[in-house]
């Protein structure tokens, strides 16, 4: 629970800039959410606490699975707008063709709020954006690295993720961003692990190998949690202990990079907040309460969890969100 | 069979293999050093041995299938399912052994449901095996409700990561596996009456071959060798990944097997040497690793690499190599 109480404030900070707090009710609101599918854990995790976030709240949510389709989306949408709910939700699978679905809901006057990510249309035709910023994630991943590693030397091995994806480029340039300026801190080799624990293991396993067996690599940026397990589990086979002998420092926050944490194995993960609906309600009661436009793009926190963020705690928070 | 033997030596598969270890070589000096650690041998060579045993596995039940003028593009997705049915047995309670040999049977199960199709129903391979190759992951995610379900099992995680007289077990299991499968096609009429129902197999029916028994065994074999790929990647990685677990794998094994020789028309065939096919494939996948390239070149680089190698393979460049180079497949032919 207290998960959500954190999230829910760090939530109500990002849309306190809309002056209202969260403490508005909507309780017996009908809300329509279109999400993408399930193709991944925290996909999954962002169905399970938008569903808590609405029960919270006393919302009635109309929950439709686009199973990956833009057209499932645009059919559930114009469901939703022929059911006449009060507010739309949405995960858009892809960034283009949605300003015709879009003109129609504002039409019928229904708000609609895009999750995650973002499109290509029009910017008075939704009513705000809730979405992480990828590069502040990269940059505080390599924040954390600059600060931990002073002045010594330091050869950074990147796993990247899919080559060509938003999530890769940015935080790719987000860690560059932070490294650049500490000459100590230097990306030696950089491969993509297609954001998977079998690629990320089979690339740190090569890393590991053409870097004199793993002695000349300080630290492992990879650019998701799954990819940095599958790289631990590479330098304990290499016979080096990884979080000692090699840093290992990632993104998203899911629940078994907590394991790793607790067990000492990896040291740093930087959430990727699963609760992008939260922030879309606070905006959505202020609206309605007394018109309050929020900002275009409400930013999600990039927070960063260590050792020192009970890590044990944080995996039995988030083991039953479907990640 | 001696002669032949050493015919199949001089392959342009080996030669191809040879030569991407020398490129890796040349890229990475020490490519060919191995090490002894832990108890078990280390070194980018066995990264090839280990990371190429699934591809392996794949193309031994996957060139049987070929050879009956067949596919079987389900076997990326069976692996799946067998992650997945390994790795959620194995946390619910269950002994290893069970979890594997339900794994190994649902494996089973899912081959002679392509073969049911195929054989019985007289369904185009491409299409009906196609059918499993959608349905399959979903079953998988099904199964592990969408989760990685991560395991701690010591016998899955030997399957996947341990080692026998130092050489990775899935190696050794890849290694055993294809031994059987030459012994038992080539030292009975088995793998004779596979050619002929891939040649022609009304022709093969009527020559009196039970072609449709034929053609459930070897759709089985597949399914059965996915499964043995699905628990090793899963015990790879300690848990089951259902979105991932084998995607794509189903191309790198038809192509282990092209590479191998064999034609897709059906027909003549070589276990060895599409494992040496997968080989290859692996050895291009660990090189582009180790090289250092930026990763934007990884699929122009291995594109380019298989582009060569099929070159070398074809009809017109084994009409303009000496005899005693000329694919072992259509030299065995004559």
């Amino acid at each position: 629970m207290s998960i959500i109480t954190k999230l829910a404030l760090a939530a109500g900070l990002a849309t306190a800039l809309s002056t209202a707090g969260f403490a508005q009710d909507i309780s017996g609101k009908v809300i329509g959410f279109s999400q993408i599918g399930s193709e991944s854990g925290w996909r999954a995790a962002e169905t399970a606490v938008t569903r808590q976030q609405a029960e919270e709240r006393g919302v009635d949510l109309k929950f439709a699975d686009a199973q990956q389709k833009q057209e499932n989306q645009i059919k559930a949408i114009r469901g939703f707008i022929a059911q006449g709910v009060d507010a739309i939700l949405v995960a858009p699978v892809v960034a283009t063709g949605w300003d015709d679905v879009l003109a129609e809901a504002n039409e019928a006057e229904i708000p609609v709020v895009l999750l995650d990510r973002g499109v290509d249309a029009p910017e008075d035709l939704y009513l705000t954006s809730v979405a992480s910023d990828q590069v502040e994630e990269g940059r505080v991943a390599g924040q954390w690295l600059v600060d931990n590693v002073g002045d010594t030397d330091c050869n950074v091995v990147e796993l990247q993720g899919t080559v060509g994806s938003t999530p890769a480029i940015n935080r790719k340039q987000g860690f560059e961003e932070a490294i650049a300026g500490h000459d100590n801190i230097t990306i030696s080799q950089s491969q993509t692990g297609d954001f998977t624990r079998a690629k990320g293991k089979e690339v740190m396993e090569a890393f590991l190998k053409s870097s004199n067996g793993g002695a000349d690599i300080c630290a492992v940026y990879a650019h998701n949690d799954d990819m940095a397990v599958g790289a631990i589990q590479a330098i304990k086979d290499a016979g080096l202990k990884p979080g000692t002998d090699i840093k290992v420092v990632s993104i998203d926050a899911v629940p078994d990079i907590f394991t790793a944490i607790a067990a000492g194995e990896a040291n740093a993960t930087v959430e990727l907040t699963p609760n992008m609906a939260g922030p879309a309600f606070d905006a959505l009661a202020a609206y309605w309460a007394n018109g309050t436009e929020p900002e275009k793009f409400i930013i999600t926190e990039s927070k960063l969890y260590t050792a020192e963020n009970d890590p044990a705690g944080e995996y039995d928070r988030r083991k039953g969100l479907g990640y | 069979m001696m002669r032949r033997t050493l015919g199949k030596l001089a392959s342009p598969q080996l030669l191809a293999l040879v030569g991407v270890l020398l490129i890796n070589w040349l890229l990475f000096p020490n490519f060919f050093r191995i090490t002894w650690q832990d108890g078990r041998f280390f070194g980018s060579l066995i990264d090839v041995l280990n990371r190429g045993a699934p591809v392996a596995i794949l193309a031994v039940g996957m060139v049987g299938v070929i050879a009956t003028k067949g596919v079987d593009l389900s076997v990326g997705a069976v692996m799946a399912v067998a992650g997945a049915v390994a790795a959620t047995m194995v946390v619910a309670g269950y002994p290893a052994p069970v979890a594997v040999a339900a794994a190994l049977l649902v494996g089973l199960l899912c081959g002679l449901w392509n073969g049911i199709l195929v054989a019985i129903l007289e369904i185009q391979p491409i299409i009906a095996t196609l059918v499993l190759m959608v349905a399959g992951r979903g079953i998988a995610q099904l199964i592990t409700e969408g989760f990685i379900v991560t395991f701690t099992d010591p016998v899955l995680i030997y399957i996947g990561t341990g080692s026998f007289f130092g050489f990775p077990m899935a190696a050794v299991i890849a290694l055993v596996l294809m031994v059987a499968v030459t012994l038992i096609v080539r030292r009975t009429a088995l793998g004779l009456f596979i050619e002929a129902v891939g040649v022609n197999r009304a022709a093969a029916s009527l020559a009196g071959i039970r072609s449709r028994m034929l053609l459930l065994l070897v759709y089985s074999l597949s399914g059965l060798c996915a499964a043995i790929a699905g628990i090793i990647v899963a015990g790879d990685i300690r848990g089951a990944d259902a979105n991932n677990a084998g995607l794509w794998l189903e191309l790198d094994a038809i192509l282990a097997v092209v590479i191998g020789g064999t034609s897709l028309l059906g027909g003549r065939f070589s276990v060895p040497l599409a494992v040496v096919g997968a080989l290859i494939i692996q050895a291009m996948n660990t090189g582009i690793l180790v090289s250092g390239f930026p990763p934007e070149f990884n699929l122009i680089v291995k594109a380019g690499l298989i582009f060569i190698v099929l070159i070398i393979q074809s009809p017109l460049a084994s009409r303009l190599a000496p005899p005693r180079l000329r694919p072992a497949v259509k030299g065995a032919a004559k």
